[in-house]
C-alpha cells in the first residue's frame, strides 16, 4: 500500500514534468508540422539558466526569468531561424531543428562544462510535505506537482478562454485561412513555439534539480518524451497528457518492481535452466528492465495503432 | 475599388495565370466565370496573397501585391474559401468571432445581423462547426468573413454542391451584402446565378480574361459560352 501510493505520486509528478514538455513539443507539431529535435534541449537551458540565476540571485527569480529566457530564444529561433528554413519543406526543417539540438549541447559544454552542474533543491522545500506508513514524501515533489497543475489550467485557460488561443486552434488546422481573415499567423506561430519552449525551460527549472543537470540530460529525456508524444498522438493535446502520465506510472512503478517473469510463472511450473537466453529472459527483473518498457510500448503501439492514443494522423 | 493588371501566378514551375486583368468598382458585383482549371481561384488567391504572384494589384488605389495575406485582409479586402473552410472543433459562436479582427464590432455586420439573416446559425451557436450540414458551413463561411467587415468581398465557387433552397438563401445573401456597399467579386460555375446578380461578368480560360461584358452581353454571346462555359 504504501508503495503503492509513494510511486503513485512519484509517477503522477514525473507524468505532469513530461507533459510540460510534450505539450510544447504537440502544439508546435500540429501547427507547424515540425517535429522540433530540439525541444528537450530547451528544457536542458531552463535547467541551466535556472541553475546560473539561483546561484546569483535564488531559486525563486529562476523560476519565472529562466522559462522567460528559454521561451524568447524560442521565438528568435523561430523568427531568424526556422521561419528561413520553412519555405524549403519539412526535412530541411526536421535537420534544423537537428543541427539546433547539437549546437545547443554544444554551447552548454563550452559554458558550463561536461560534467553535473550543482543545482540544488531550494532550503526551503527541502523537508518532506508529509509521510505515509514512514516513507516521506518530499516538499518538493509537491511544489512540483503544484506548478504543473497550475501550468496545465493555464494552458487550458489561454488555449479556450482567450481570442488568442481560439486563434491558435483554429490555426493548427487551417493556418491559411485564419490568416485571410486577417490574423498575424507567422506571429502566431512565432508564439506558440516561443510558448512552447518556454514550457519546456519551466520543465527544466523544476526538473533540473529533481533529477540532475548535466549535458546529457536533454538526450535522456528528450528520447522519452517522443515516446510519449508517439504514444499520444501525433498533435494531440489530450493524448500527450494521457500518455505523460502514463509513461510517468509505468516508469515509477516498474522501478520499484522486483518482480520478474519467471516468477510469474514459477507456480505453473514453467522454468528455464539460468545461462540460456530464455533462462535469462526469465530471471530479469522488471526493475532492470524499466528504462526499456517505454520504447517497448512505443514499438507496440506504432505496429498496432501507428496513429497514437488519440491522434488523427499516421505517424 | 480593385484593380487588377498583367497578373502572372505559379504553383511550383507551372505557370498557371497568364497576364489577368480585371477591376471590380465601388459597391458593384462582378461574376468570374470560367471551367475548372483555368485559374479562377488561383486569381482571388492572388489577389488576397495567397499564392506567389507577380504583376499589379491595386486596392482603393494602394498597391497591395506582395503584401501578406493578413496585411490585405487589414486593407479591406474579404476573402471566402472554397470547401467550406470552416474551423470544424470549434463552435459557431467561436467562428464568427475569428472573423472580427478585433475584439470590438464595429461596421456594417454584427453577429445578430448574422443571426437574422440565417436562423440556423443561431439555433446551432454553441454546437461545433464541423457538425453542421454542408449549406449551414457555407452560411458560416460566408458569415465569418462579414464579422472581418470588408469593403470588397471574394467569395469562391458558394454555390458548389449546394440544394437549390440554400442556394436561393445565398442569392439573397449577396444582395444583401451589396445593398450595405460592399462590393462583390464572385467565382462561380452556375451561369445563372452570376447573369442574374452581378453587374459586369469576365470569362476566364487557361489563365486569361477571354471575355468581358454586362450579363446581356454574355447572354447575347452564344460562342463564347459555347467555347468557354458550357460542358
Amino acid at each position: 500500500m504504501e508503495f503503492f501510493l509513494i510511486s503513485m505520486l512519484n509517477g503522477v509528478t514525473y507524468g505532469l514534468l513530461l507533459f510540460m514538455l510534450s505539450s510544447g513539443l504537440t502544439l508546435i507539431f500540429s501547427m507547424m508540422g515540425v517535429l522540433n529535435f530540439a525541444h528537450a534541449s530547451f528544457y536542458m537551458l531552463g535547467a541551466y539558466f535556472a541553475y546560473q540565476i539561483s546561484v546569483k540571485i535564488g531559486f525563486w527569480p529562476a523560476l519565472v526569468i529562466a522559462p522567460l529566457a528559454v521561451g524568447a530564444i524560442g521565438m528568435l529561433v523561430e523568427r531568424y531561424g526556422l521561419r528561413k528554413v520553412h519555405k524549403y519543406g519539412h526535412v530541411p526543417e526536421l535537420l534544423f531543428t537537428f543541427g539546433l539540438a547539437y549546437l545547443i549541447e554544444e554551447a552548454v559544454h563550452l559554458i558550463w562544462g561536461r560534467s553535473a552542474v550543482d543545482y540544488r533543491v531550494p532550503a526551503e522545500l527541502s523537508g518532506s510535505l508529509f509521510k505515509i506508513y514512514g516513507t516521506a514524501f518530499p516538499e518538493y515533489r509537491g511544489f512540483m506537482m503544484l506548478v504543473s497543475v497550475l501550468m496545465l489550467v493555464s494552458l487550458y485557460l489561454v488555449l479556450t478562454r482567450t481570442r488568442i488561443g481560439l486563434v491558435i486552434q483554429a490555426a493548427l488546422t487551417h493556418p491559411d485561412t485564419v490568416e485571410a481573415l486577417g490574423h498575424n499567423v507567422p506571429r502566431v506561430f512565432m508564439l506558440v513555439f516561443g510558448g512552447g519552449c518556454a514550457l519546456a525551460g519551466l520543465a527544466g527549472v523544476i526538473g533540473g534539480n529533481a533529477l540532475v543537470t548535466e549535458p546529457g540530460m536533454a538526450l535522456s529525456l528528450g528520447a522519452i518524451m517522443f515516446v510519449v508524444v508517439v504514444l499520444g498522438g501525433l498533435g494531440s493535446l489530450a493524448g500527450a497528457f494521457i500518455a505523460s502520465l502514463l509513461i510517468g506510472l509505468l516508469q515509477t512503478f516498474a522501478v520499484g518492481f522486483d518482480g520478474s517473469l519467471g516468477r510469474l510463472f514459477a507456480p505453473l511450473g514453467i522454468s528455464f535452466p539460468s545461462g540460456t537466453f530464455l533462462g535469462e529472459l526469465w530471471g530479469l527483473t522488471i526493475s532492470s528492465a524499466a528504462p526499456v518498457l517505454p520504447y517497448v510500448l512505443m514499438v507496440l503501439m506504432l505496429i498496432f495503432r501507428p496513429r497514437g492514443l488519440l491522434g488523427t494522423r499516421d505517424v | 475599388m480593385l484593380e487588377v493588371s498583367d497578373l502572372h501566378a505559379f504553383y511550383g514551375k507551372s505557370h498557371i495565370l497568364h497576364g489577368v486583368n480585371l477591376t471590380v468598382g465601388d459597391g458593384e458585383c462582378v461574376s468570374l466565370l470560367g471551367r475548372n482549371g483555368v485559374g479562377r481561384s488561383t486569381t482571388i488567391k492572388a489577389v488576397m496573397g495567397m499564392v506567389d504572384a507577380k504583376g499589379s494589384v491595386k486596392f482603393k488605389g494602394e498597391e497591395i501585391g506582395g503584401l501578406k495575406a493578413y496585411q490585405v485582409a487589414h486593407k479591406g479586402l474579404g476573402y471566402v474559401p472554397e470547401n467550406r473552410d470552416i474551423f470544424p472543433t470549434l463552435t459557431v459562436h467561436q467562428n464568427l468571432l475569428l472573423g472580427m479582427k478585433g475584439t470590438k464590432q464595429s461596421g456594417r455586420w454584427s453577429m445578430d445581423d448574422m443571426f437574422r439573416l440565417f436562423p440556423r446559425l443561431q439555433e446551432r451557436e454553441h454546437t461545433a462547426a464541423g457538425v453542421l450540414s454542408g449549406g449551414e458551413q457555407q452560411m458560416l463561411t460566408l458569415c465569418r468573413t462579414l464579422m472581418g467587415d470588408p469593403d470588397l468581398v471574394m467569395i469562391d465557387e458558394p454555390t458548389e454542391g449546394l440544394a437549390p433552397k440554400i442556394v436561393e438563401l445565398l442569392r439573397e445573401l449577396f444582395i444583401e451584402i451589396n445593398r450595405r456597399g460592399v462590393s462583390i467579386l464572385l467565382v462561380e460555375q452556375k451561369l445563372a446565378i452570376a447573369l442574374e446578380i452581378s453587374q459586369r461578368l469576365y470569362v476566364m480560360g487557361h489563365g486569361q480574361i477571354v471575355f468581358e461584358g454586362t450579363p446581356e452581353d454574355l447572354r447575347a454571346n452564344a460562342a463564347i459560352r459555347k467555347e468557354w462555359l458550357e460542358v
